[in-house]
This record gives structure tokens, C-alpha cells and sequence, in this order.
């Protein structure tokens, strides 16, 4: 395990240095999802993040649920696919489902 | 997440001990099972049957919906001998993503400039494995050739359940390894799953092509490993 790039070791130094962390985490996939169930992103009160859910498609998207995550304290469920006109603002390219499960460290 | 199952959850995987994050989708509350906690219920089959195969993934057990996270330890190398073998397995081991220390006491074979940014140990296995304990998330590769240095270790991975065990040897060499193995205590089938003559048949002849075949023989192992807990 590379300590220096694992997001839950991250997340806790974050945590240890005094700033809010939320944690995002893949839950489930359909189809060709670009990151595996269980993938973490570990985000910061700043918006500072690290880790990956999707390969970079959605991270924007989730990162500012986390924000609001952060400020509330409510965990939330976020699903993303294919970006089209019917669908999600943001989606993924390789026409995978993804769902997102974000909650508040502490 | 609470943050002390956040640190509870990276102490144990620092400790390679397999771990599962459980968080219920309902009501957000979680909790961090080790393997051999007792979980009761119909959950407690969904936890065993997680911490088996290692994926993570949703669980609904009456009419609730649990995300199991499971964290089994990465699997890593350990070479016994720091020879001609180790030097390109090292190397190709990192490339594919797995952990290598390589073990030698031979001061002449273990040198920095032959294992350069390899982690690298001249001292007997003896004494190394006492400090960093084989497990069954280890692939221990037996290849100095000489008892004295390879036996002990070879001994250890069949106790702690290495997930793979090979030996370098022809068949003669091994059968002689058999015979003392079983004078050390190890039974017949424990002793079958060493890999011996060591590595895929590949046809395999200069030490960078064995490192292939022992490479690819390790992953063999791994993704097709019977599930802990299954019937053998």
C-alpha cells in the first residue's frame, strides 16, 4: 500500500490537521464503469481533493455535493451515467452508471 | 464516518489484517468488522461471504441495504535469495503492482548495486520473517538453492498459508526437500502446494524468462485461489 497516495490515509491526516473531510465512495457500477465499487475521493472544507471515483468524468460534481455534504452533515446518494440531453449534467464517456455514496468525517 | 473507525480501519490495514467497512444506506450509521468478528444474523453470512471473496459491493438483508467495503491486504513478494532471478522478478514484480522484499544473508549476493530501489534484507530469513510475518496475502519464492537459507522460510509459508509457495530446484533436489520438510512436520498435501519445480512451463531457459514464469505462475495463484473458508 502506498501511504502517500491512499485516500483514507490521507483523510485521516487531513482530519488530524484540523480540516473538515468528506469521503466519497463508488457503491455500486453498471455497465463499463472506469473506477471499481469501493473507490474513495477524499475531499477537504476547501474543495482540496484526492483519490478518484471516476476517472476524472464526474469529480466536479461530486466534490461540490461534498461541500454541502461537509456543511450539513447529511450523507448523500449520487447516481451519474451517460451525459445526455435527458439525463445527467455531468455524466460518464464510456457509458457506465455509477452510484456515489458521500459522508462527512466526524 | 465516525473518525475512530476511520483510524481503526487504517491501523488494521497498515497491520495487513483484512478489514470490512460496513455502512448502512439507510441511516449512514457504519462500523469496521476485522476477519473473525463475530457478525450475527443473515448479515453476518453477507459479511463472511465478503471477507471471501474480496469484493466489495450492496447488501440487502431484510429489507435493508448495507454497502460492504471490503480491504484485504495487497498482496506482496517475498524472494529468498538475492540472485540472478530476484534481480528481473523485482523488477517485473513492481511493474505489475505487487510489494517485493527479496531476503539474502549472503552479503556478497545482497548488494545495493545489484537491487537498486529494492527493498532488500542480508540477513537470515530466520531472523527477517520474525520481524515481518508471512501471511496468507504472501507469495514466498524459494531460490538460492541451498537448504540452509531456503528451508526455514519454505517451512514458515506452508504454516502461515502463503497463498503461493515455490521452490527452485530440479526434481531430485526437491525430492530431497520433501523428505526434510516432512521430518520439519508438514504432511503430504501441505507440502504439494509448493510450486516445484518453480514457475509456469513455459520452456522458460535465461533468469529474466524464469522470472516471467514464476511472475505469471504468482498471479495464477492469486486470482484463481480457492476462496478462504470453501471446500478445498
Amino acid at each position: 500500500m502506498n501511504d502517500t497516495l491512499d485516500p483514507l490515509t490521507i483523510a485521516e491526516r487531513w482530519m488530524d490537521d484540523g480540516r473538515m473531510v468528506a469521503l466519497a465512495t463508488v457503491v455500486e457500477t453498471w455497465g463499463s464503469a472506469p473506477r471499481p465499487v469501493g473507490s474513495h475521493l477524499v475531499i477537504d472544507g476547501e474543495g482540496n481533493f484526492h483519490g478518484s471515483v471516476s476517472g476524472g468524468c464526474v469529480e466536479g460534481a461530486v466534490i461540490g455535493e461534498a461541500m454541502e455534504v461537509i456543511g450539513d452533515g447529511e450523507p448523500r446518494m449520487l447516481e451519474f451515467g451517460v451525459a445526455d440531453e435527458t439525463a445527467w449534467r455531468v455524466g460518464l464517456s464510456c457509458g457506465g452508471r455509477i452510484r456515489v455514496y458521500v459522508e462527512r468525517v466526524g | 464516518m465516525d473518525p475512530y473507525l476511520l483510524r481503526k480501519l487504517n491501523r488494521e490495514r497498515a497491520a495487513r489484517r483484512a478489514v470490512i467497512h460496513l455502512t448502512d444506506l439507510g441511516d449512514g450509521r457504519d462500523r469496521v468488522i476485522c476477519e473473525g468478528d463475530p457478525v450475527a444474523g443473515p448479515l453476518g453470512a453477507a459479511v463472511e461471504g465478503a471477507f471471501r471473496s474480496g469484493k466489495s459491493g450492496v447488501a440487502e438483508v431484510e429489507d435493508r441495504k448495507f454497502f460492504l467495503n471490503v480491504h484485504l491486504p495487497p498482496a506482496r513478494i517475498v524472494a529468498i535469495g538475492a540472485v540472478h532471478i530476484s534481480q528481473a522478478l523485482a523488477q517485473m514484480a513492481k511493474v505489475a503492482g505487487f510489494d517485493i522484499t527479496v531476503v539474502d544473508p549472503r552479503t556478497a549476493f545482497a548488494t545495493e548495486e545489484r537491487f537498486a530501489g529494492i527493498d532488500l534484507v542480508a540477513d537470515w530469513p530466520e531472523d527477517v520473517l520474525k520481524a515481518r510475518p508471512l501471511d496468507a496475502y504472501t507469495a514466498l519464492v524459494a531460490v538460492t538453492h541451498d537448504p540452509k537459507v531456503d528451508d526455514f522460510p519454505l517451512s514458515q509459508a506452508l504454516s502461515s498459508g502463503c497463498f503461493y509457495v515455490g521452490a527452485l530446484g530440479s526434481r531430485k533436489t526437491h525430492a530431497k526437500r520433501v523428505e526434510r520438510l516432512t521430518a520439519l512436520g508438514h504432511g503430504e498435501g501441505e507440502i504439494a502446494r509448493i510450486s516445484a519445480p518453480i514457475g509456469l512451463d513455459i520452456g522458460a531457459a535465461s533468469p529474466a524468462e524464469i522470472a516471467v514464469s514464476i511472475l505469471a505462475d504468482i498471479i495464477a495463484h492469486l486470482r484463481r485461489r480457492p476462496l478462504r473458508g470453501a471446500a478445498p
